[in-house]
């Protein structure tokens, strides 16, 4: 199997890390970013720093990926961090804030390395988004909205970059056991547990297997797509 | 002129992917199969190359390379 170079924002942890060791464990290529430059569990990855907030900061660490490893093939856009509250405790700075890790950060990366695809003409785009982006989530209007709005981007990306071979695809999980959820009380947890048609929290390989099929040579008609992977959390 | 064009040829053919001989001024972008996005990596390889900047707007109405080097030459 011929490896696409891999970028993975946010693969140190979480469900970025799962997706991460997923591709290398099928023999590709794969670069992490985390804002300290550091990972828990760093095999066969390469880590490089990069805070999703600075250009400069991506640009750099781009520039890192292609000359370590070639240019970026399949971008896992996955970065993000949350400040919830309720919208009437929210502070203008909360939101704007998680708007721009979550969704200018996004649309830094993907446009840094639209151009390796564009030349390549080959690429593979796949934003992590979540079920909050579509239905809401009390607590989290920054983030919901951060999530939502990449669904818009990325479709714009797919209608942009369809001529290059060039797919952009969203991915929305649910409920999926990692620290950011642990974040939650207990009581939320329970709750969502006993929402979900398939009555369990997710596993973020169960995200990671997705991600690895849109990035697949076989998905090459698969664009501008939304995914919701929730165990049903969002039907109807 | 005959400097610059060089220069500017040569960024035409590798971003466009085509022969050295297609890249003359009359030839339309249509007619060397560019589309927008095309026309949109050309000018930023160009933009490199003669460390000029162009904006979005300035790019309406540049069909032919003629009207390209013209454009980007003007800068200089």
């Amino acid at each position: 199997m011929t490896g696409r170079v891999v970028l993975v924002t946010g693969g140190n942890r979480g469900i970025g890390h799962a997706i991460a060791k997923r591709f290398a464990t099928s023999g590709h290529p794969v670069a992490i970013t985390s804002r300290s430059g550091h990972a828990d569990d760093a095999a066969n990855l390469l880590v490089v720093k990069a805070d999703v907030t600075d250009p400069a900061s991506v640009d750099q660490a781009v520039s890192e990926v292609e000359e370590k490893l070639g240019n970026v093939e399949v971008l896992v856009s996955n970065a993000g961090i949350t400040k919830d509250g309720l919208i009437l405790r929210m502070s203008d700075d909360e939101f704007t804030s998680v708007l721009d890790a979550n969704l200018t950060g996004s649309f830094r990366v993907a446009k840094r390395v639209s151009k390796g695809m564009m030349r390549g003409r080959w690429g593979r785009m796949i934003f992590i988004s979540s079920i909050s982006g579509l239905g809401g989530q009390p607590g989290q209007a920054n983030y919901s909205a951060s999530k939502a709005g990449m669904i818009g981007m990325a479709r714009t990306f797919a209608k942009e970059f369809s001529s290059r071979g060039i797919t952009a695809n969203v991915v929305c999980p649910g409920p999926i056991v990692t620290d950011m959820l642990m974040e939650l009380t207990d009581e939320q947890r329970a709750a969502f547990e006993n929402a979900v048609p398939v009555g369990r929290l997710g596993r973020p390989d169960e995200i990671a297997a997705a991600v690895e099929f849109l990035a697949s040579e076989s998905a090459g008609y698969i664009t501008g797509t939304v995914l919701p992977i929730d165990g049903g959390l969002s039907m109807g | 002129m005959s400097d610059n064009f060089e220069r500017f040829k040569k960024c035409a053919v590798d971003v466009l992917s085509v022969d050295e001989a297609q890249v003359v001024p009359d030839a339309t972008f249509e007619s060397l199969d560019a589309d927008s996005l095309d026309l949109v990596e050309l000018v930023m390889a160009l933009e490199e190359e003669f460390d000029v900047n162009v904006e979005e707007e300035e790019l309406e109405g540049v069909n032919t390379i003629q009207a390209a080097f013209d454009l980007v030459t003007s800068k200089l």
